[in-house]
C-alpha cells in the first residue's frame, strides 16, 4: 500500500472542489486545472530545517513536501543544483547581490528532471508501465532517462523537424521516438487524443498535477541555499508559466511551514518576443492571454498557449514583478554574456533570462542591493546552433611559434580596429 | 464512444455565430459546456464533446475552418 505522505487531495484551481489523488488533470465539474493539496498543520510538526538538511543532495530531501511515496522514487539525482554568487555578471549589470540557480547541473542538463522524477514516481505508484510526453527537447531527454532508470517503456512525440542532437539525447536511453508531421498545434491535438486512448502516464497530461509539484523544489533550494531566507527578486523564464508559479509556491510553502520568514519576493518573468503571450497580456494589463504561433530560437519556451499563463499573471501582479520579452539577437547576446562572465553555457532559455536581467537592470527595475536570483534552466550543449554562427572561429596556425604569433597579432589588430 | 475536452477561442467577428449549435446539429456529437468567458471583443468556451472519435475529429476540423481556435483543455502539451 503506497502512502503519498502529507498530500491529501487534488483541488481545482478554479472551483476549489476536491478530488481523490488519481491520474487525472482537470476537475470533473468545471474542467479547471487541478493542484495537489497538503496537510500543512501535520507537515509543520514533522518538517524542520534540520530534517531537510539531513536528507539527500537531491529534490528528495523535500520528500515530505512532494505528493508521492518515496519508496517508489524514480531517482537519477535531480535537483540540489548549485546556487552561484554571480559577481562578474553582477558587476556588468550593476547588481551587488546577484545569484544564479544553475539547473544545467541536473542529470539530463535541465530543470525538467525535477518534474519528471516526481511524475515518474507517481506513475510507478499508480501502476503505469509506460511514460510518455511530447517535447522539443529537454522534457523528452528527461522522460527517456527516467523511464530507463525505472525499467518502464517510453514513448516520446517530437515535431518532425527536430534537430539531430535532440533526438539522440532521447533515443540513447532506448525510448521509442515518434516524429509527427504537422504543426505544433497538430502535435498537441494528437497527443491530447492519445492521452485519452492509451493507458500511459503522459507526464504533463494525466500526471500534470504531480509533475508540476517538482518545480517548487527550485524555490525550496534557493531559500535553503541563501541561508533560509527568500530572495528579494526572482527572474525566471516562462513557457507554460508553471515553473514560474511553482517557484513562488515553494517559497510561500516554506514560509507557511515557518522555515523562513514571510515572503516579499518580486517575481519577474521572461519570454522570447517571438512567443510572449504572458508578457503581452501583462503589458496590456489584461488577464486575457491570447494564444500565439511561436517563432523564436528559444524553442524550450515556445508554448503558444500557456496552461498556467493566467496564474503567472496573477503571481506577477501580486508580487509586483515585471514581464520582459527579448528578441532573438538579445537571446544570443545573453547566452554569450552569461558564458563569458560566469562560465555557464546555457541554452536559449538561459539567454532569455540573462537578457531580461540586463533589461530590468537598465530600466532600474532591479535595485542594486536587492538579493536577486536568476534561474538558468538548461545547458547550452543542447542548442549549440543558436550561437554557432556568432562566435569567433579558431585560429589556424602552423606548428611554429612564428605562425602562432602572426595569427594572434592579426586577430588583435582586427579586434582593435573593430573596437574603435 | 469517445469524450474529448477542448477549448474554443473565438475571435471578435465570430462571437455572434452559433458555432457550437451547428457542431451539434451537423455532426453526431453531444456538446456539453462547462466554463466560458465572453466579452465584447473575444470569447472562450471549455466544453466536452462526446461521439465516435472520427466524428469528433471531423467536427473539430470543421470548427477550425470556421476561424475558431481549438486547443486541448489543458493548454499546450508539447513542451520544451
Amino acid at each position: 500500500m503506497s502512502s503519498p505522505g502529507f498530500a491529501t487531495a487534488l483541488r481545482c484551481r478554479e472551483c476549489h472542489r476536491e478530488s481523490a489523488m488519481e491520474p487525472i488533470y482537470v476537475c470533473d465539474f468545471c474542467f479547471g486545472p487541478l493542484e495537489v493539496a497538503y496537510d500543512y498543520e501535520a507537515l509543520r510538526k514533522v518538517v524542520t530545517r534540520e530534517s531537510i538538511e539531513r536528507g539527500p543532495a537531491s529534490i528528495w530531501r523535500y520528500a515530505d513536501l512532494l505528493p508521492c511515496d518515496r519508496e517508489y522514487a524514480v531517482d537519477i539525482q535531480a535537483g540540489f543544483t548549485p546556487l552561484i554568487k554571480a559577481d562578474r555578471l553582477g558587476k556588468e549589470l550593476g547588481l551587488n547581490h546577484l545569484y544564479l540557480k544553475n539547473d544545467c547541473a541536473n542529470p539530463t542538463w535541465s530543470f525538467k528532471d525535477r518534474v519528471v522524477t516526481v511524475a515518474a514516481t507517481k506513475a510507478r505508484e499508480f501502476g503505469f508501465t509506460t511514460l510518455a510526453c511530447a517535447s522539443t527537447g529537454n522534457l523528452a531527454n528527461s522522460v527517456s532517462a527516467h523511464a530507463a532508470r525505472a525499467g518502464m517503456d517510453a514513448f516520446v512525440f517530437i515535431p518532425n523537424d527536430l534537430e539531430q542532437g535532440k533526438i539522440i539525447g532521447s533515443a540513447v536511453y532506448g525510448a521509442t521516438l515518434i516524429a509527427v508531421d504537422g504543426s505544433y498545434d497538430d502535435v498537441n491535438r494528437l497527443c491530447s487524443e492519445l492521452a485519452g486512448k492509451y493507458p500511459w502516464a503522459f507526464v504533463n497530461v494525466n500526471m500534470r498535477p504531480y509533475y508540476a509539484e517538482g518545480s517548487k523544489t527550485l524555490g525550496y533550494e534557493v531559500a535553503e541555499q541563501l541561508g533560509w531566507r527568500a530572495p528579494d527578486h526572482c527572474v525566471a523564464p516562462m513557457a507554460s508559466g508553471s515553473l514560474y508559479v511553482k517557484i513562488l509556491k515553494g517559497l510561500e510553502e516554506f514560509a507557511k511551514l515557518w522555515l523562513i520568514d514571510s515572503v516579499q519576493t518580486k517575481m519577474s518573468g521572461a519570454q522570447a518576443t517571438g512567443c510572449s503571450p504572458i508578457v503581452t497580456a501583462w503589458k496590456s494589463e489584461t488577464q486575457d492571454i491570447r494564444p500565439v504561433v511561436p517563432k523564436t530560437i528559444a524553442k524550450s519556451l515556445a508554448i503558444g498557449n500557456p496552461a498556467d499563463g493566467y496564474y503567472a499573471l496573477e503571481a506577477m501582479a501580486r508580487t509586483g514583478g515585471y514581464g520582459v520579452a527579448v528578441d532573438d539577437d538579445e537571446i544570443v547576446a545573453g547566452i554569450e554574456l552569461l558564458a563569458q562572465t560566469e562560465g555557464i553555457f546555457a541554452e536559449t532559455a538561459g539567454g532569455v533570462v540573462t537578457a531580461s536581467l540586463k533589461r530590468l537592470a537598465e530600466q532600474g527595475r532591479l535595485a542594486r542591493d536587492e538579493v536577486t536570483v536568476a534561474f538558468i534552466t538548461g545547458a547550452g550543449l543542447k542548442t549549440q546552433e543558436a550561437v554557432a554562427g556568432v562566435l569567433e572561429p579558431p585560429l589556424h596556425v602552423q606548428p611554429t611559434i612564428t605562425s602562432f604569433e602572426e595569427a594572434l597579432g592579426a586577430r588583435n589588430t582586427v579586434a582593435a580596429a573593430s573596437a574603435q | 464512444m469517445s469524450k474529448q475536452r477542448v477549448k474554443f477561442t473565438f475571435p471578435q467577428d465570430l462571437i455572434t455565430i452559433p458555432v457550437i449549435y451547428e457542431l451539434g446539429k451537423e455532426f453526431s456529437i453531444i456538446t456539453n459546456i462547462r466554463r466560458a468567458d465572453v466579452t465584447e471583443d473575444r470569447g472562450w468556451v471549455i466544453l466536452e464533446l462526446e461521439g465516435e472519435l472520427p466524428e469528433i475529429e471531423r467536427g473539430l476540423a470543421w470548427v477550425a475552418t470556421q476561424g475558431v481556435r481549438v486547443d486541448p483543455v489543458q493548454g499546450d502539451i508539447l513542451a520544451g
